[in-house]
């Protein structure tokens, strides 16, 4: 049995990195999102920035072995900012031979490699459409392949337990990340305590997997190939409490936020749609925060539902993904004709139709501007990392109730899934919600408006004095009642189109970052900041001036857009779709011209293909 | 709190109301201004949600809150409503397509939630407001628009969708009788839980008489039969006619004959939740049931959601959502 102390131990070399990008891949049922999550959330707990990027397919538990099942989680850590996981790994953890197939291609040369070689046999070869044994070939000679038999180890290591042989071979992937942990110095006590305290009542499993974890980093140090540890040093990171956060969390979280500085109960109408659920399962677990879930019987009587919670004074807010925003466009009409306070979460997925599922894509953005029936304007905004999820997800409610109008908020599967640190905000530092609804009074007049916003203002049912009838029919443009008059018409929706314009006077001014001016200017939106920003990054490093504009207000656009663009000789847009962002701002700007970058291939941008197309341009 | 008192002119809108002279729907309308007053409830606390069709215009016309919105999602939008504030009043006015067929997904899961929503269906057997295609409870072999060799679809019988999407409460009333309608609609109020009220409305321009062999004076007390809880199931100018169980079939016999006396005849239960002799009834078609087939009270999802909340709350870790946002696996950056 291996303990810390019966062990020879080599002596090694400690190095100190400014950056780290590890992937753990395996099979959908080998706990690779497990492994991963405690990798990322002991090293943030250390101090270090990080991203993560989880990657599974659409089954739940694809036949073992299999190439179309393989799940992996990439995370990096870093001493300095770190805006993305990265593009290629400086260590991959390959749990079985189709793993490592599919995901070899992505280790830097002389990087290390882990694999577990009990399941290296011809019945998993075959699966994996493996004719020779990787690991004899000669195929990873430019590696350093750390060969571990990683399932036996684990059993002897819980051999004295009543586990059977099943239940013990599930703690592998403890084993693996204790051997990583030794490599890279973290400490155990993290994921010791996330098992105590999540299994709790199952002792045998917090100590088949604790002694797993232990098994693996004990072994590791008596490894003689790996001949140097690593440090990674905290990052220097804005003081203040922090936390790992997810955006699909972040966004449930803002929205609750919002709804508390509103003083409002928060209203969700929504139905199952990967990659969104996790914001409707969030927020079922606190009605103790006045959060009212109600899981409809379908996408449109998700936001059905929801305009009826809005029409009688709640927060009201819908979440889904693009089928599913498909489902909802007559309804999203209905809230925009009435105008009435309505939040829409948009987590983008690959398309059309089913698509890709459980892959990031920015698809839909034209979806979100344009995809309605007749004349209808609505306000757009874009988180662009898990944690300003929170940030725009409060702001869209902020602006919805207080313009009472819809407002569309675009997530994406990356960012809803991946996650980093995240600073705390109190409700108390975050700004006041004032929702524009009259609470008295023996008159109203359901479209008096605001002269300055264009907003109306709301009576909610149960208000003596205020009854009165909304419904989608154009309406006069004072008394509100149906009207049919051609120029009635006309004027309204002109009134509709300049009411969502005029939140430009609410919307911060653009910065753009690494240059003001210079040679090229990378235009993004939503959640390709962070690969955009690293991408940035390292060319100015190269010496080019290059700037970065990102866009979180996609309608109304900030107004100091054009300002930013006139000081670059080119413009390129870089987008998750064939060109959506560089069509809007084709029509918006025709004085320039934009060039392009565009990747769908439901995975995000990497550093070198963005550069490489970056000094092409320039 | 108390109850201001009101009259049916309080419940009449300024709008000019838009159905075609003779159609039925002005007599629900008035007939549910009448039993508003008499609800016991203030003006402010009433919301009527409607879709699409004729009947959808409805709530324009009454002095209440109200929306008038897209096909077939009134009991969606009306159940965010009801969950968004439970002491309202919330009311559907919908008709056979914009329940049944746009919206049957909506209607069919109201149904089985059993939220306090009141449900009136006004089913004209056509789409009138767009001027005469069949629907789904037009029957085989009408000719209609979009069935001029007549209909191959075979119809919904309202009662029996409901009943058997877990209806607690289903009534079926004349087009033509207001008082009749304004005491079911005070009963329908009075019920806790989802409320089913089948209109049978006669559209006078696409589909005229399609009810008259039930409806016509002359001739309903011998085709209909008013169910009341408690009471024998007896119908007929003359009341001697009534329902025995035969079999698993319903028959009609006469007191009199063949030493049928009122011991025999069966009497209504509305309150039974066993659901197959309302099913029974909700199919027969001689006599055709009218009144509250079936009215079985059960927790509404309202107050068991409300249950939940407050056991939630009352063993919540955190009193806020900072506690809950600082709770857990955080770390200090200095």
């Amino acid at each position: 049995m291996i303990t810390e102390d019966n062990q020879v131990k080599p002596t090694r070399e400690s190095a100190e990195l400014e950056n780290v990008a590890i992937r753990f891949v395996g099979d959908s049922g080998d706990g690779m999102q497990l492994t991963g999550t405690q990798f990322s959330d002991t090293s943030a707990m250390f101090g270090n920035d990080v991203a993560t990027f989880p990657n599974y397919p659409a089954e739940i538990r694809a036949p073992q072995g299999s190439l179309y099942g393989v799940s992996g989680f990439q995370v990096q850590i870093g001493s300095v900012n770190i805006t993305s996981p990265g593009d290629s790994v400086d260590m991959l953890v390959a749990m079985n031979p189709a793993a490592l197939k599919t995901n070899i291609g992505s280790l830097k040369a002389g990087q290390i490699l882990i694999v577990d070689t009990d399941e290296f046999n011809s019945k998993n070869f075959e699966k994996a459409h493996i004719d020779v044994n990787p690991l004899e070939d000669g195929s990873l000679s430019s590696f350093k392949v750390i060969q571990v038999a990683m399932t036996s180890l684990t059993r002897e290591a819980l051999s004295g337990m009543t586990l059977d042989n099943k239940s013990m071979t599930r703690s592998k992937n403890m084993f693996a990340l204790g051997m990583v942990y030794f490599i890279y110095n973290r400490s155990m006590e993290h994921t010791v305590e996330f098992f105590e305290k999540k299994f709790g009542k199952k002792p045998e499993v917090v100590e088949a997997n604790v002694k797993a974890l232990k098994a693996g980093y004990y072994f590791a140090e008596t490894l003689e190939i790996i001949s140097t540890t690593y440090q990674i040093a905290p990052a220097k990171m804005k003081a203040g409490t922090y936390r790992i956060i997810n955006g699909n969390q972040a966004t449930a979280w803002g929205l609750m936020a919002a709804a508390h500085n509103a003083d409002m109960r928060l209203f969700l109408g929504s139905y199952p749609i990967t990659p969104a659920t996790e914001i409707l399962s969030e927020l079922t677990n606190y009605p103790n925060f006045n959060v009212k879930t109600f899981q409809a019987e379908d996408e449109i009587a998700g936001i059905t539902s929801s305009i009826g919670a809005a029409f009688a004074g709640n927060m009201a807010v819908t979440t889904t993904s693009g089928p599913g925003l498909a489902l909802k466009t007559e309804a999203m009409g209905l809230a925009l004709m009435m105008e009435l306070p309505l939040v829409i979460v948009n987590v983008q997925r690959g398309g059309p139709s089913t698509g890709l599922p459980t892959k990031t894509e920015q698809s839909d953005l034209l979806q979100a501007l344009y995809g309605r029936h007749g004349e209808s304007p609505m306000i757009v905004l874009a988180a662009s990392t898990p944690e300003n999820c929170f940030n725009y997800a409060f702001q869209a409610c902020k602006l919805a109730v207080e313009h009472n109008t819809p407002v569309i908020l675009l997530t994406d599967g990356y960012i809803a899934n991946g996650s980093a640190p995240w600073k705390i905000q109190k409700t108390s530092e975050l700004p006041k919600i004032t929702p524009r609804v009259i609470k008295t009074g023996d008159h109203y007049n359901p479209y008096d408006r605001d002269e300055k916003t264009l907003a109306r203002s709301l009576a909610y049912p149960g208000t003596p004095n205020m009854e009165h009838r909304l419904g989608g029919l154009e309406k006069d443009k004072s008394t509100g009642n149906i009207s049919y008059v051609p120029e009635n018409h006309e004027l309204m929706v002109q009134i509709r189109e300049e009411k969502v314009q005029r939140v430009q006077n609410e919307i911060p001014l653009l910065k753009t970052e690494y240059q003001e001016e210079g040679d090229l200017l990378v235009i993004g939106w939503g959640g390709t900041y962070g690969n955009l920003s690293a991408a940035v990054h390292q060319i100015n490093k190269e010496g080019y001036k290059v700037g970065h504009m990102h866009l979180n207000y996609i309608n109304p656009l900030p107004k100091n857009v054009v300002d930013i663009m006139k000081k670059f000789k080119k413009l390129v847009v870089c987008e998750l779709n064939t060109g959506q962002m560089a069509k809007v701002f084709r029509i918006n700007f025709p004085e320039f011209q934009f060039h392009q970058y565009n990747k769908i291939q439901g995975f995000p941008f990497t550093t070198v293909e963005l550069t490489d197309r970056f000094k092409e341009l320039i | 709190m108390e109850v201001k008192q009101y009259t049916f002119k309080d419940f009449q809108s300024n709008q000019e109301v838009r159905w075609c002279p003779g159609c039925d729907d002005y007599v629900v309308l008035r007939a549910m201004q009448k039993a508003l007053p008499e609800m016991g409830r203030n003006k402010e606390d009433f919301v009527f949600i409607s879709g699409i069709g004729c009947s959808s215009r409805f709530p324009y016309y009454v002095d209440t809150y109200g929306m008038h919105t897209i096909h077939g999602r009134a009991a969606a939008i009306a159940s965010g409503v009801k969950l968004a504030n439970p002491n309202l009043s919330v009311w559907v006015a919908t008709g056979d397509g914009d329940a049944m067929a746009i919206g049957g997904n909506h209607f069919i899961h109201l149904l089985r939630r059993n939220l306090n929503i009141k449900i009136i269906l006004f089913n004209n057997e056509i789409y009138g407001l767009t001027k005469g295609q069949f629907s789904p409870t037009s029957l085989l072999g009408q000719k209609t628009k979009t069935s001029p060799y007549g209909n191959i679809q075979p119809p919904f019988n309202p009662g029996e969708l409901a009943i058997g999407s877990s209806a607690r409460f289903f009534a079926r009333i004349g087009g033509n009788v207001p008082k009749e309608q304004t005491e079911l609609f005070i009963q329908a109020e009075k019920f806790k839980g989802t409320a089913l009220i089948e209109v049978l409305q006669n559209c006078v321009i696409f589909n005229d008489g399609c009810y008259t062999k039930y409806t016509d004076k002359e001739v309903k007390d011998d085709v209909q039969i008013l169910l009341e809880h408690g009471k024998p199931m007896l119908f007929g100018k003359e009341k001697n006619k009534g329902l025995v169980l035969k079999g698993l079939k319903l028959e009609v016999v006469t007191l009199g004959e063949n030493g049928v006396t009122e011991a025999n005849i069966l009497v209504h239960d509305a309150k039974e939740s066993d659901p197959t002799m309302h099913l029974m009834l909700a199919r027969l078609k001689y006599p055709l049931a009218t009144g509250i087939i079936r009215a079985v009270e059960d927790a509404t999802y309202e107050e068991v959601d409300a249950t939940l909340e407050e056991k939630v709350k009352a063993n919540a870790k955190f009193k806020t959502v900072d506690e809950l946002f600082f709770s857990g696996e955080t770390y200090e950056v200095k």
